[in-house]
């Protein structure tokens, strides 16, 4: 059976990986990426093939085609080695940042796409020189290897328990209950820590989730242009304008709750229902103005989306996320999709110099619900 | 002529070539045309006794003889001019047929009697008026604000490049691509369909001018990523990013697995004796 495998037989190959195993002796040689040839090799597979009866064959299976694999992988590490060197190019030669003279945003764009294209590509060619040295250039062979049991040998563990044992009683940890205790003592703190630690990743919500920062008299600015408006600048019905409490422009965490939708609606067409939680009534007060404005949160109530998606000719607000969708007429009740609670209504109202204002902050928490939200 | 001669190696003589040449362009194309907004339609022209004809041949079985309204369609009294002039220019009116939505489509009236019939209705009822070039020039717009007005008031429903999107029931928002500044002021200012009305109280004309600098801007912008892929944003980017990407990694994953070919090489019987 050896004779297959015996490397001095009649190799074709033997002008392409010659073996010099005759002239040189082994240990002398050392290849680029192969481990340093030690005289007193554990692995005699390594080591002394010839002599083996378990060595691997090293010759590929289809003699022919491997000739032509040969070059097709070389092929790829020159693809690769070139693509490597326009990566290093690209990142040393094309600037981007402010200082860069020409427009910024198409400068980061050259840049990432000389990167991105050229490292792809290195990786890529690297890869895939390497399957086809592995799929065309090696043996197949199929090789077992058996899984061991993970549990260690009877005597390794009873040598452990042995030197355990052992070492127990030097320290006399069971003998001298002073130093264990106050040990164990020691340790209580740093094993507590987390706890503050964890804590001071953030103070508790406590009822910021129930309020924003509109009060009553905060006038309601545009977002973008910053100014006030009055009923008149509402203009004709279908108008819609996405406004937000004065002086709060810059303050990204009052705004992302604090952001209101004014809608303008013809005559008529404005059902503001009343609905009484037992005595309590949750909206449809006098918070409109003129019974034609009325000014809804911006948050969905389903995962805190900005929805303004009005139809003017439905009156329907929807969610852009999930297709919530409200009835802007009817308190922006829940028409469809997930939200499960109507948007809550801003009181709105206008000032003494006729300006909208918000009348209070809203009556209950804007956006999505929450554990405690009840 | 010498002196053209003498400059023609500058680096601006190329850029002043290709100006020049589109601007011969553009003039050639517009005498030779006709349509859009050529020198001969003019709204100080308006023929109003023209549009009502026009309108009673065209309009009038849908929106009435007086244009007070149908069963099929609303009145158009107190519409205004421009709501008259961003309907028809885009197409949209005449309606090919009832639906969710009149899309964009080529008008077949010329801009004269679209401005005829826009008097016929700005007669009736007054309304918002046609707005003129100084109105929807973008010399010295804010870009910026532009930009931070239409991503608050007008991106959710037409995306952020304003690619347009969907709305409930067979609506859409269309994409912003074709409109003309015009068309584009008008919309806002009418809430043409479904579209909400921001009129020049809720966003004042400067403010105007600053979105549709922006929305002009945004169609010459690069595309970061290569491709457009309809500027619609995350869907069809998660798609393309889900299906191409992972698909080709699939692909890699089945070469790499794949059995090969070639015989297997039998080992040495002493190996086979290890594994017992």
């Amino acid at each position: 059976m050896s004779e297959t495998h015996d490397p001095s037989a009649g190799n074709p190959l033997e002008g392409l990986a010659p073996h010099h195993e005759a002239e040189e002796p082994p240990a002398r040689r050392r290849v680029i990426g192969t481990p340093s040839p030690t005289p007193a090799a554990v692995d005699n597979r390594v080591a002394a093939p010839e002599e083996s009866p378990d060595y691997l064959p090293t010759d590929p299976s289809d003699i022919v085609s491997a000739k032509n694999a040969e070059r097709v992988a070389a092929l790829c590490f020159l693809v690769a080695f070139a693509a490597g060197v326009c990566f290093l190019i690209a990142y040393i030669g094309l600037e981007v940042g402010p200082y860069n003279s020409g427009n910024s945003v198409i400068a980061a764009l050259r840049s990432n796409y000389a990167l991105g294209s050229s490292l792809g590509l290195a990786l890529l060619a690297l890869g895939t020189g390497s399957m086809i040295w592995v799929r065309h250039l090696t043996p197949n062979i199929e090789i077992e290897e058996h899984r061991h049991v993970l549990k260690s040998e009877p005597e390794d563990r009873a040598a452990f328990k042995k030197d355990f044992s052992t070492g127990a009683a030097i320290t006399g940890i069971t003998k001298r209950p002073l130093l264990r205790r106050t040990m164990l003592l020691a340790t209580a703190p740093l094993a507590l820590a987390p706890l503050w630690l964890l804590r001071d990743l953030g103070p508790l919500p406590g009822t910021s989730l129930r309020h924003t920062v509109w009060k009553a008299g905060t006038r309601a600015v545009t977002l973008g242009g910053l100014r006030p408006l009055t009923p008149a600048d509402m203009g004709t019905a279908g108008s819609m304008i996405t406004v937000i409490p004065e002086g709060y422009q810059d303050d990204d965490d009052a705004l992302a709750k604090a952001g209101v939708i004014i809608i303008k609606f013809a005559p008529g067409e404005l059902h503001v229902p009343t609905i009484f939680d037992g005595k309590t009534q949750l909206y449809g007060m006098n918070w409109t103005v003129d019974s034609t404005i009325v000014a809804y949160s911006k948050i969905c109530t389903h995962v805190g989306c900005p929805v303004a998606l009005y139809e003017q000719t439905t009156h329907h607000i929807l969610c852009p996320c999930h297709q919530s969708t409200f009835d802007a007429s009817n308190g922006a009740n829940v028409v469809f999709g997930p939200a499960a609670r109507a948007l809550p209504q801003l009181p709105l109202g206008t000032n003494a110099e006729g300006y909208l204002v918000a009348l209070s902050d809203f009556t209950q928490p804007v956006g999505p619900s929450f554990w405690e939200r009840g | 002529m010498s002196s053209i001669i003498a400059r023609r190696r500058r680096p601006a003589a190329g850029y002043a070539a290709v100006a020049g040449g589109l601007v011969v362009a553009g003039v050639l194309y517009g005498t030779l045309s006709g349509g859009g907004a050529s020198a001969a339609s003019n709204q100080s022209n308006t023929d109003i006794a023209q549009g009502k004809s026009l309108f009673n041949a065209s309009c009038s079985s849908c929106h009435g003889l007086g244009a007070q309204g149908t069963a099929q369609a609303p009145s158009l009294i107190g519409a205004g001019a421009a709501a008259v002039d961003f309907q028809m220019s885009t197409g949209r009116m005449p309606a090919k047929e009832s639906g969710a939505e009149n899309d964009r489509k080529p008008t077949d009236f010329t801009q004269q009697q679209i401005y005829d019939i826009s008097g016929y209705i700005q007669s009736l009822g007054g309304g918002p008026t046609i707005p003129d070039s100084s109105q929807v020039s973008t010399n010295g717009a804010n870009t910026a604000l532009g930009y931070e007005l239409f991503s608050t008031n007008c991106s959710q429903c037409h995306g952020f490049a304003g690619a347009g999107g969907a709305l409930t029931y067979g609506k859409n928002a269309p994409s912003l691509n074709a409109a003309t500044p015009t068309q584009i002021y008008e919309a806002m200012l009418t809430g043409p369909e479904a579209m909400p009305v921001f009129g020049d109280g809720t966003v004042t004309p400067a403010e105007k001018k600053d979105i549709i600098a922006y929305v002009i801007d945004t169609r010459n912008e690069a595309n970061p990523g290569g491709f457009s892929l309809g500027r619609t944003g995350t869907i069809t980017e998660g798609a393309v990013a889900w299906l191409g990407g992972l698909g080709f990694l699939v692909v890699i994953a089945m070469w790499l697995t794949a059995k090969r070919r070639d015989p297997v090489i039998g080992m040495p019987d002493s190996d086979h004796g290890d594994a017992q």
